[in-house]
């Protein structure tokens, strides 16, 4: 074989062997894709709650200057000596590629941004000083200095360990918050709801010129209100209260600041932290993630209400598309016979699988929000109006676009459940003198209850990743208020709502500061890709089951 | 037992049935009319988008109509106030009336001329600050504005006109003393006010006041000075000036027209001398479209031509003929335009009324013989009223319905020469902050970016896709089969929000450092591809077999890995080697390309990993579903495994191929959030891989929102949508057709 390469080679081109290779690197390639995709989206949003060390660095400014940094390295890459040359980074003569690391030197409120590019050769090694502190806070983004002391009232306070009377006053500080943020977002919330309700209550009794009943109002528009001051009063006690204390810090510049303590969200020094903290605070902040609210325009804190507003959005699409679904699907398999109406079915199937979003999008603005929801409002809101109620991008018309563009799914998986029901079950049901649709209510449709959920798994997976139709018909970037609550009627459908999808859209490209947000919309990717990804193994599981479980009734 | 009861019991059980066959029958409507829903689900969609869109291609109409009871007098100025329920008559002597319409108000009526003078001059402009200028044969003028007050008595609205004077009470000197003025023209903004006189004499003056900032509130002074142009034309007919005092046209019957820069009052430039009419033409009316850009001329053949200046590459001006519309036949007696749209409205002579509008080229409505020897027109504010006065001398208002002038089949699709241009372009822009902006509402150079989006995202994907299902559906190994596809199916579920946004934020910057290494790993990937088969034909034997047919894959998704690794890793030495140690800076200055960081590679890479696996998917099903004796019966006549391939297997599957590709198009058409998030938006039209776009469906979700209901905008955007709904129709009809045929023929199989 080897004694003879040249003659072989022509012969083993002419086998076509390397065109199959070709098709293998194909699939490699796919699934390198597929995977690497993965990876990238689960190494960056989990490494977002990690407590990174904090470096310090001093960087030659190379005409005399030095220039200290301290901040979290979150990126280093090696590019051309030219790119860093323009970008005013200073290089080797010779070099051709250079080292340069990225820098999130934090203290928006001092310098003018938050991460800085620093090329290797001109800084000296990273050093980690132990006393290093990154606090978290409500405005402004981190904080990265060193803490000098405690102050009260605006006065230093002379304490011998600062850390030991620091916790305690941040835990004063945290117990303020929580009470201001639940009378600030449930007590007056709710009353301004029960106020607006009775406002159009008394609009709707004037017009019909009813003065006994709206006289009736009064006693009850009196203690909301009265209800309302109250709790004004208490939260400007709480919110003086709050601002008793103060932490003194100073950057590594030297610069002196007072941090309010009601400011500070979480405060710690990473690199004085062992292990055991360190994965205590990455679950911390973790379960922070998923349950909190979100702050400084989405860009820090939580998506607890994009996490709500998906689930109930696919929730109410759900109860939407599941009977309409199931039904079209038991038509065409069970009860529809070949023919033209048939197979216009089966087009305008493949054809609801296959328009754009985006024209959803388009038709549930028109069609449902403006033609429906405005003749709603006009039947039914009257009162309300030129305020609209349903005439407005919400929930409902959100679930009910969507609810649209996931019918396909639905019936393809019905019907394959169905398709699979053996022959001899149905049979069976008939010649016991059965009707066809009891055996279809009784035997059939029981069987195919699997596919169903498999169907619905698939479409609520659909329905969560979906954003383009969304940004028409009720998605918001900050919802005031989530749209299920305490107040009547509790599932409020006509409110608009947030949406981890959009959540992703919004902060990644509309926050003015996209290097600061990154970290956060990677973590808000691979929790949406967890979600779909885990609905759609559990549909191909319940479906191979099924497969499996009929496979062997028909044998 | 009895009887009875017997017969009790057969009935009951009768019932009973017909109970049971009315409930399966019930469930049978229920279920039909539930398939049925799907088709009107699809219909609904359609016929909504249309019912939408439609309006768009309607013409105009004359609705009501309201007649004066008493005559005005030879009207020759005519103005409608913003509501369009007073009119204001300016007559031939100088008198003026307050025509209310349709309501009981007040007449209000007098004599604009001042005692002692004689008016010998007169012309108002057409907009929402609209002046009348008289010129008296003392030399002087006068500047007269009608207003209305508006106040509410709870809804009852009450209008009382009066007149306002921008420049003062007294005539202002326009002209040398004594000397007659013959024709004028006069525009007032709040700061500044130019007339422009002709005298008897065939003298052209500008006379310019500007206010000076007064200590009193209230009142103010002007500045006034006045300076004499030089005449080019000896039998001037129309002065124009537009609206911005910047531009003045002097305009003979003959066609004669004289272009002045009036930017400095001091010192009037001529810009352009030429004769716009052919010898046997008579220009006989002329005005300024909305904005004060275009200028409309009219002549005795009833042709309308709209004129502005256009910009040539060494920065002149040079006045150019835009369009033409001929819908009239007798001579153009009067023309008036839209106050804040591009449309105007003409008559002839014989009455013979023409709605136009320039931008979309449209004769929206020709109405003939509505008005007897017209003498004055004019639109409201809004163009929803047309007023009229004919040789009879009564004051006629037409209602019209005119909603969306502004889009035709040309103005969507075609190029158009936009106010402002240099030549007729493809542009999109569909609103700015000024109100008398052009709407440039061309679809194509969105469709270009959608084209364009999908055909890079089909040259990846197409060939990944199909080299991937070939090998997954005929060469895998079956266990590692049902692993693999899976794992590339499930990424069709993968939110596209999360590709566009790793596309725009990874894939970019990434590829804007890394630009050699990616070009060159679409190189370098089939040469190693070449190459690990012609080494694995190489290794021995003992080795090779260890390693079982169909588990090659395995074996190369390493050689993939390392092969983008080292194509990343050596990419920026290499720019720095040969490129000056940046790519896209040395494109844009050897070659002259542009380089977007978001752009159509960019585009392609992540858009062909959103369809690769719906394509993967149906074709690998399709050549999955090749019926085994074919391909063995090819390789029992001694064909190679690759030959059987591709003489057998591809051509078998081929319409099941061709039918994922068209659904892949489908998806790759309509797809929103990746094009959104990777590119920059901006609609050009470039088929440059290192520039972006703005595909139709990105457009959609960035505007939709924004826009006002039931605008041209509005319905433009919803034809958009049509567009998509309908070119993904037929994709997936074509597909979906085909691959019912492609069945039936497996099954005979």
């Amino acid at each position: 074989m080897t004694a003879n390469p040249r003659p072989n080679f022509t012969h083993w081109l002419k086998s076509g062997n390397q065109w199959v290779w070709m098709t293998a690197g194909a699939v490699s390639l796919s699934l390198v894709m597929v995977f690497g995709l993965l990876f990238i989206i689960a190494t960056n949003g989990l490494a977002h709650f990690w407590p990174a060390s904090v470096a310090q660095v001093v960087r030659d400014g190379g005409d005399g200057t030095h220039e200290t940094l301290l901040g979290e390295i979150v990126d280093a890459e090696t590019v051309a000596a030219a790119r860093v040359r323009d970008s005013g980074g200073r290089v080797p003569p010779d070099a051709t590629v250079v080292k340069r690391l990225l820098l999130k030197v934090g203290n928006r409120d001092l310098g003018d941004s938050d991460f800085r590019w620093v090329s290797e050769p001109e800084i000296t090694t990273p050093d980690y000083p132990a006393e290093a502190v990154v606090i978290e806070r409500g405005e402004w983004g981190n904080f990265y200095g060193f803490v000098t002391g405690l102050s009260e009232h605006g006065k230093a306070l002379d304490v011998a360990n600062v850390w030991a009377e620091l916790a305690p006053r941040l835990q004063r500080g945290q117990a303020l918050r929580e009470q201001i943020a639940h009378i600030e977002k449930r007590d007056i919330g709710s009353v301004n709801y029960q106020l607006e309700q009775l406002r159009l209550r008394e609009r709707v009794l004037g017009k019909a010129g009813d003065i006994a009943g709206q006289r009736a109002l009064l006693a009850p528009r009196a203690a909301l209100e009265a209800r309302f001051v109250a709790l004004s009063d208490t939260l400007a006690g709480l919110n003086s209260e709050i601002k008793r204390d103060g932490l003194r810090v100073k950057t590594v510049t030297g610069v002196e600041r007072t941090i309010s303590i009601d400011k500070i969200v979480r405060l710690y020094r990473p690199n004085q932290m062992r292990w055991r903290e360190k994965i205590a605070h990455y679950f911390t902040k973790l379960g922070e993630f998923v349950s909190d609210e979100p702050r400084e325009a989405n860009t820090e804190g939580g998506v607890f209400p994009a996490i709500f507003g998906t689930v109930l959005m696919v929730m109410v699409m759900s109860v939407l598309v599941t009977p309409f679904g199931v039904i079209a699907a038991v038509y065409l398999r069970e009860y529809a016979k070949p023919g033209p109406i048939t197979s216009a079915i089966r087009i305008a199937v493949n054809n609801l699988a296959g328009v754009p979003s985006v024209v959803y999008g388009v038709f549930g603005f028109g069609f449902f929000v403006y033609f429906l929801g405005g003749n709603i409002d006009r039947l039914f809101f009257a009162d309300k109006l030129p305020a609209p109620t349903f005439g407005t991008p919400g929930l409902l018309w959100s679930a009910l676009t969507l609810a649209l563009l996931t019918v396909p799914v639905v019936i393809v998986a019905t019907e394959e459940g169905l398709a699979r029901i053996p022959r001899a079950l149905r049979e069976g049901s008939l010649a016991l003198g059965a009707t066809k649709a009891e055996t279809l209510w009784r035997t059939v449709l029981p069987m195919a209850t699997p596919a169903m959920m498999t169907g619905l798994i698939l479409a609520v997976a659909r329905a969560a990743g979906e954003v383009a139709p969304l940004m028409m018909v009720g998605v918001v970037k900050l919802a005031p208020s989530l749209p299920f609550d305490g107040d009547f009627p509790y599932l409020h459908l006509d409110r608009k709502f947030m949406h981890l999808g959009f959540h992703i859209f919004d902060v990644g490209f509309q926050s003015p500061n996209v290097e600061a947000a990154r970290p956060l919309v990677y973590a808000t990717a691979l929790l949406l890709v967890v979600i779909i990804m885990s609905l759609n193994l559990a549909a191909i599981q319940i479906r191979n089951r099924l497969r499996e479980k009929y496979n062997a009734a028909d044998h | 037992m009895t009887d009875a009861n017997l017969s009790e019991l057969a009935r009951a059980e009768l019932s009973h049935r017909g109970w049971r066959m009315l409930k399966d029958r019930l469930f049978g409507l229920v279920t039909a009319v539930g398939g049925v829903t799907v088709i009107l689900a699809i219909l609904t969609i359609f016929f909504y988008l249309l019912y939408v869109v439609f309006p768009l291609l309607r013409g105009a109409a004359l609705t009501t109509e309201w007649r004066s009871a008493t005559p005005l007098g030879a009207v020759r100025y005519l103005a409608l106030n913003e509501y369009a329920d007073v009119a204001f008559a300016v007559a031939d002597d100088g008198t003026y009336r307050f025509e209310p319409v349709k309501t009981g108000a007040a007449l209000v009526s007098g004599n604009l001329v001042p005692r002692g003078e004689r008016l010998t001059a007169a012309h108002g402009s057409q907009h929402a600050q609209a002046t009348l200028a008289l010129g008296f044969a003392s030399g002087k003028a006068l500047l007269v504005r009608p207003s209305y007050l508006v106040n509410f008595n709870g809804n009852v609205r009450h209008t009382t006109p009066q007149l306002t004077y921008p420049a003062g009470v007294a005539p202002i000197n326009a002209a040398p003393d004594g000397s007659a003025i013959k024709l004028v023209t006069a525009e007032a903004s709040d700061d500044a006010i130019t007339i422009i006189a002709l005298t008897a004499a065939n003298e052209l003056y500008l006379t310019h006041l500007s206010r000076q900032p007064s200590l009193l509130e209230d009142e103010s002074t002007f500045e006034q000075h006045q300076v004499q142009i030089p005449l080019a034309e000896p039998l001037p007919a129309f002065l124009m000036m537009d609206v911005d005092q910047s531009e003045l046209y002097v305009i003979s019957a003959t066609g004669h027209v004289t272009y002045y820069d009036i930017r400095n009052k001091e010192a009037p430039k001529l810009v352009q001398d030429l004769q716009v009419a052919a010898p046997d033409t008579k220009i006989t009316a002329a005005a300024f479209l909305s904005g004060g850009t275009s200028l409309l001329l009219g002549d005795n053949h009833g042709t309308v031509t709209q004129w502005f200046p256009v910009r040539d590459e060494e920065n002149n001006y040079q006045l150019t003929r835009i369009r033409r519309f001929s819908a009239l036949s007798d001579p153009v007696v009067a023309i008036t335009p839209e106050y804040y749209r591009k449309g105007f409205a003409a008559l002839d002579e014989s009455g013979t009324l023409g709605l136009f509008h320039t931008t979309a080229e449209r004769t929206l409505l020709t109405v003939p013989h509505l008005a007897n020897a017209p003498l004055a027109l004019a639109y409201s504010a809004h163009a929803d009223v047309l007023a009229m006065v004919d040789g009879t001398e009564h004051l006629t208002l037409r209602g019209v319905a005119n909603t969306h002038p502004e889009v035709s089949w040309r103005a969507l699709w075609g190029k158009v020469w936009y106010e402002g241009r240099s030549q007729p372009e493809f542009i999109w822009q569909s609103s700015s902050a000024s109100s008398d902006f052009e709407p440039k509402f061309s679809l194509t150079p969105l469709a270009f970016g959608t084209l364009k989006a999908a055909v890079y995202a089909m040259v990846f994907a197409i060939p990944v896709a199909i080299f991937g299902a070939l090998y997954t559906a005929y060469f895998m190994h079956s266990r590692l089969r049902i692993y693999v596809k899976p794992s590339i199916e499930i990424m069709a579920a993968l939110p596209t929000v999360i590709l566009g946004f790793l596309a725009g934020l990874w894939l970019a910057p990434l590829i804007e450092t890394h630009l050699i290494g990616v070009l060159g790993a679409t190189l370098l990937l089939p040469l190693t591809f070449f190459a690990a088969a012609l080494v694995w034909s190489r290794v021995p034997g003992a080795l090779r077999h260890r390693v079982p047919d169909g588990f090659e894959v395995l074996l190369l998704i390493p050689v993939v890995c390392a092969v983008l690794w080292l194509a990343m890793d050596l990419s920026q030495p290499l720019e720095q080697l040969w490129f000056g140690g940046n790519l896209p800076r040395w494109l844009t200055r050897e070659l002259g390309l542009t380089y977007d960081q978001r752009n159509s590679l960019v585009v392609g890479i992540a858009m062909g990993f959103a369809v690769i696996p719906n394509i993967f998917s149906i074709s690998e099903d399709a050549i999955f579903g090749v019926p085994r004796q074919l391909t063995t019966g090819s390789l029992a006549l001694g064909a190679t495994p690759w030959q059987t391939v591709t003489r057998v297997v591809l051509l078998t599957a081929s319409p099941g191929i061709f039918s994922a590709i068209m659904i892949g198009l489908g998806r790759a058409v309509g797809e929103t959030m990746i094009v959104l998030m990777s590119t920059g938006n901006t609609p050009i039209m470039d088929a440059s891989i290192f520039t972006g776009f703005r595909a139709l469906s990105a457009n959609i979700a960035v505007e939709m929102p924004e826009s006002e209901i039931n605008s041209t905008h509005y319905r433009v955007l919803f034809l958009a949508a049509l567009v998509l709904f309908a070119v993904t129709f037929i994709f997936n009809t074509v597909a979906e057709l085909v691959r019912q045929r492609l069945r039936a023929k497996y099954g005979n199989l």
